[in-house]
């Protein structure tokens, strides 16, 4: 049997096969294992039925975050339409069920292409345009893409949005959210898998590339435009697949959540888990999804407090403001994010006891 | 000539005809505004030739690379590489069909290894498309390994044993050239271009460079353009120097005829008549 690595202290590796692996040490292959195994086996039991909401919901933004963290984190493209994008994965998830009659399992993946092809439309203007300016271009697709659904009440049914019907698969009924959960989660390791297995060939690091000095990505035989609109295609159809599942685990959408507050919060949580990192993303959405149901509990519950209601009352901004805080000291202390501080941890592991 | 520096299979194994790079830039003309950058401009890179450009500053040196490579696009003339016309082709198209360079002020991506910086010139190599990828087939894999051998062959002709791991902003600048001149090579170009690779180098560093120009021209027969300020190199390791001039080709030549040619010795010099 070969021989398991658990904490080299060098660079052990006897064949080009080992650089290519996504976990260098069978310690990573292990802990792996071991939370797929506590993810799938045993969150879903002990969980009650409120924490497996806000579970559910982290995994569906999970999924969109690392789209997004494709696109912005390694392609350098930033893109403030993504809640629109997610929208839009959303609704044609919900129009292909109810007028088209697809089953669930096409409806997901079909609603991903439609988005897919709606990012690309909003990634055209990034053959003229970077940085700042690509930016306020995605800004006016968010604002386009909101319109469309609320007025095209034909299709979208307006403000009055849309009922989905309960999704089933293979015949078990998905409608509890434990069912769910394993769809979901399904959903999620495959898309995170194929992330990964993008960033390791060529199409990453073409992305990268492009990110890094387009003018010499050119040099390098890499046809830039073309490889931006993948990476907002690719991007788009991330962020349309969670919002299809979205839609189908809230059973109604409307308009409303899909607007560019949504699109702020994805950047801050890619911003705070890590540009350019794929545990990063996960990591961003899980410390933003718990921040905001944390900070509504404590306003809740400040406001019921019959001592404090008043005082309750006027600060119930300051939600926003703990929000926007904590973003703020994340730039400032640990740029790179919460992968960052995930690496310091784990290399502090890997020296123990002799950190020198 | 014998190669000392082991046999790289990108040369060892690939078909002359898949080498072959004849370049003929005819009555080339690029302009800025009102400002002409080169001037009917006439030169022809024959296959395994190592023609060098020289030139004081602002020349038009590095604009002719520019053109070559499709950077810029010239108002006048022709350029044809292999007798495909290549003029208006982008940039990335041109590596496609064998156009490799370097920068002047190298270009490398920082933040990135060597072994990555060096990986992602065999992007046009690679076959596999997103579907392949995505799922990271076998194919994948193996390409993927086929690559890294074929790169880990020029890290040992270029002795970058020690740093392929290295962020290549964490390196000297001597050294980044040369991981520069790796990049160019694994992009495995027919016309090797390069843009001042001595610049800013060490004696030693220098020594080094020119060791693996000469090897990679006369063992490997690699055809070369090399734009360089230091005279003595370009003098000792050229076939062919031309002489640019405010955008004029002065003079053409053996390294010995361009030395002594008198337009040469005013562009460096100044005119020398004057003085007694």
């Amino acid at each position: 049997m070969r021989k398991l690595q658990f904490h080299p202290c060098g660079s052990f590796k006897t064949s080009y096969q080992q650089d290519l692996n996504i976990f260098s040490t069978d310690f990573g292959r292990l802990w792996m294992g071991i939370s797929i195994v506590l993810l799938f086996g045993v969150v879903p039991f002990i969980s009650s039925a409120y924490i497996l909401y806000v579970v559910n919901n982290i995994g569906i933004y999970a999924i969109a975050a690392v789209g997004l963290n494709l696109l912005i984190g390694f392609t350098g493209q930033i893109s403030l339409g993504h809640g629109a994008f997610f929208g839009v994965g959303a609704y044609a998830a919900a129009i292909l069920a109810t007028k088209g009659g697809f089953p669930f399992f096409l409806a997901v993946p079909i609603a991903g292409v439609v988005s897919a092809a709606v990012g690309m439309v909003f990634g055209l203007p990034s053959a003229r345009l970077k940085h700042l300016y690509l930016c306020i271009a995605t800004l006016a697709g968010q604002f386009i893409i909101e319109y469309v659904l609320v007025q095209w009440e034909g299709l979208t049914g307006g403000a009055q949005g849309i009922f989905v019907p309960s999704a089933t698969l293979f015949g078990i009924n998905l409608g509890n959210d434990r069912a769910f959960f394993y769809v979901i989660f399904g959903c999620f390791v495959l898309m995170t898998w194929i992330a990964v297995n993008l960033i390791r060939t060529r199409i990453g690091r073409a992305f990268i590339a492009i990110r890094d000095n387009d003018r010499a990505a050119e040099g390098m035989g890499i046809p830039v435009f073309p490889y931006k609109l993948l990476s907002f295609a690719i991007s788009s159809f991330y962020a349309g697949f969670a919002g299809a599942l979205f839609a189908f685990y809230t059973m109604s959408i409307t308009p409303e959540p899909f607007n560019l507050w949504l699109s702020i919060q994805y950047i801050a949580m890619i911003i705070i888990g890590g540009l350019g990192s794929i545990p990063g993303s996960v990591f961003g959405v899980i410390f933003i999804v718990t921040l905001n149901e944390v900070l509504s509990h404590a306003t809740e519950y400040l406001m019921n407090v019959g001592v404090s209601t008043g005082v309750a009352i006027t600060i119930a901004p300051l939600r926003e403001f703990v929000y926007g805080l904590a973003i703020v000291l994340f730039i400032i202390f640990e740029p790179k994010g919460l992968a960052e501080v995930w690496r310091i941890v784990r290399s502090n592991f890997r020296l123990w006891p002799f950190s020198y | 000539m014998k190669a000392f520096r082991g046999e790289p299979s990108i040369f060892t194994s690939a078909r002359p005809e898949d080498r072959r790079a004849e370049l003929e830039v005819k009555n080339l003309t690029l302009k800025f505004g009102g400002i002409t950058a080169l001037s009917k401009i006439d030169l022809n890179v024959r296959d395994g030739e190592l023609v060098s450009i020289i030139g004081p500053n602002g020349a038009g040196k590095t604009s002719l690379l520019n053109s070559i490579t499709g950077y810029y696009k010239p108002q006048e003339g022709q350029i044809s590489f292999n007798g495909q016309d290549v003029i208006g082709l982008s940039t990335h198209h041109l590596t496609r069909i064998g156009i490799g360079r370097t920068y002047q002020n190298i270009e490398l991506f920082p933040g990135m290894t060597v072994l990555s910086n060096m990986l992602l010139a065999r992007h046009v190599h690679c076959g596999y498309h997103v579907g392949k990828a995505s799922l990271f087939l076998k194919s994948v894999r193996e390409e993927e390994v086929r690559h890294r051998k074929i790169l880990e062959e020029l890290i040992d002709f270029l002795e970058m044993q020690a740093i392929r791991k290295q962020l290549v902003g964490s390196l000297p600048y001597g050294m980044r050239k040369r991981v520069e001149l790796g990049r160019a090579l694994a992009l495995q170009p027919r016309l090797l271009v390069l843009d001042e690779p001595f610049a800013g180098m060490t004696l030693e560093e220098k020594e080094d460079m020119v060791r693996f120009l000469v090897e990679l021209n006369e063992a490997w027969n690699q055809t070369m353009i090399l734009v360089e300020h230091d005279m003595s190199i370009v003098m000792s390791i050229s076939k062919r120097v031309a002489v640019f001039d405010f955008g004029v080709k002065i003079a053409e030549g053996s390294p010995d005829f361009v030395q002594n040619h008198p337009q040469v010795i005013k562009a460096y010099l100044g005119d020398t008549s004057k003085i007694e």
